[in-house]
């Protein structure tokens, strides 16, 4: 049963973190990039002068964006771990678990740990004015705790007081509200702050989908080869 | 005959399985996503950010 999870999860960590990583050093990176020309000053907007929005940006960093891989990867896998050992549990009470009901697993998993927080928490930008960072970890991690919690009572609760409890707990953190600065003081352009914003999410959900899919495929294969092995 | 009794001492085992491999897949988010030591903060600085980590 364990080395069923290990392996799936593994499997589909490392592939759909690779695929990530990709998709966010194409779509993230230059933006976050252009972000850092101004937040170590480099550019300053609202000067005298105008600034082009098309700078030269650091191309490829072999030891930053290698890196960047690795611990793409890595956070991936530890999603994935994460999603196969609640298939698991899931298929044990009689739901199936394939690469298509994945997608819809991989949508449940970007809300909890992507969009939950990142709606009021907004995808940081760097330079961008925030709270205390272990304030903001402590909230994000009470959202991701309560948004989980509620993806899994929408799709297992089955009544209407599961789905009132879900909805309590979706509501909660973002009526409470985060962390917030105590003044702005970002110096960063906000077309740059929304775009990243918005690629940080599209690149998320994505790669969160396939986290999805390939779980479901590799847990039912893992399943499968155990099955015809035994 | 064998394989029934295999299967049914992997179910026995219940969720532990599935709860070990929880706590390593967070184990793992934590340590590229959340602990601030210097080393691991800048090797994972831009996936933080891509990702939605408070980072900083």
């Amino acid at each position: 049963m364990f080395s069923r999870i290990l392996t799936s999860a593994l499997f589909a960590g490392a592939a759909a973190g690779l695929i990530a990583a990709l998709l966010q050093l194409v779509f993230v990176q230059p933006v976050l990039l252009h972000a850092e020309l101004y937040e170590s000053g480099e550019l300053v907007h609202f000067g005298a002068e105008s600034v082009s929005a098309h700078p030269t940006l650091p191309g490829f960093d072999a030891m930053r964006d290698g890196l960047s891989i690795v611990f793409t990867m890595l956070t991936y896998t530890g999603y994935a771990l994460v999603m196969v050992a609640l298939m698991s549990i899931a298929e044990e009470r009689g739901a199936k678990i394939n690469a298509r009901v994945g997608i819809i697993w991989g949508l449940a998993g970007f809300i909890t740990f992507h969009f939950a927080p990142g709606l009021t928490l907004a995808p940081e930008v760097p330079g961008v004015a925030a709270a205390d960072v272990g304030d903001r970890q402590l909230w994000w991690t009470a959202t991701v705790a309560t948004a989980g919690i509620a993806m899994w009572l929408i799709a297992f609760g089955g009544n209407k007081i599961s789905y009132a409890i879900a909805a309590v707990l979706l509501l909660a953190p973002h009526l409470i509200g985060a962390p917030e600065p105590d003044s702005f003081s970002g110096p960063v352009p906000t077309e740059i702050g929304a775009l990243f914003a918005a690629r940080a999410f599209g690149v998320g959900m994505a790669a969160w989908v396939l986290v999805g899919t390939f779980a479901g495929y590799f847990w039912q294969a893992e399943g499968e080869r155990a099955e015809a092995s035994a | 005959m064998t394989t029934k009794t295999l299967n049914t001492t992997a179910t026995g085992l219940g969720f532990l399985p599935a709860v070990f491999a929880v706590v390593l897949g967070l184990g793992i988010m934590t340590l590229t996503g959340h602990v601030q030591a210097s080393a691991l903060h800048d090797a994972a600085h831009d996936v933080r950010h891509a990702s939605g980590f408070p980072c900083h």
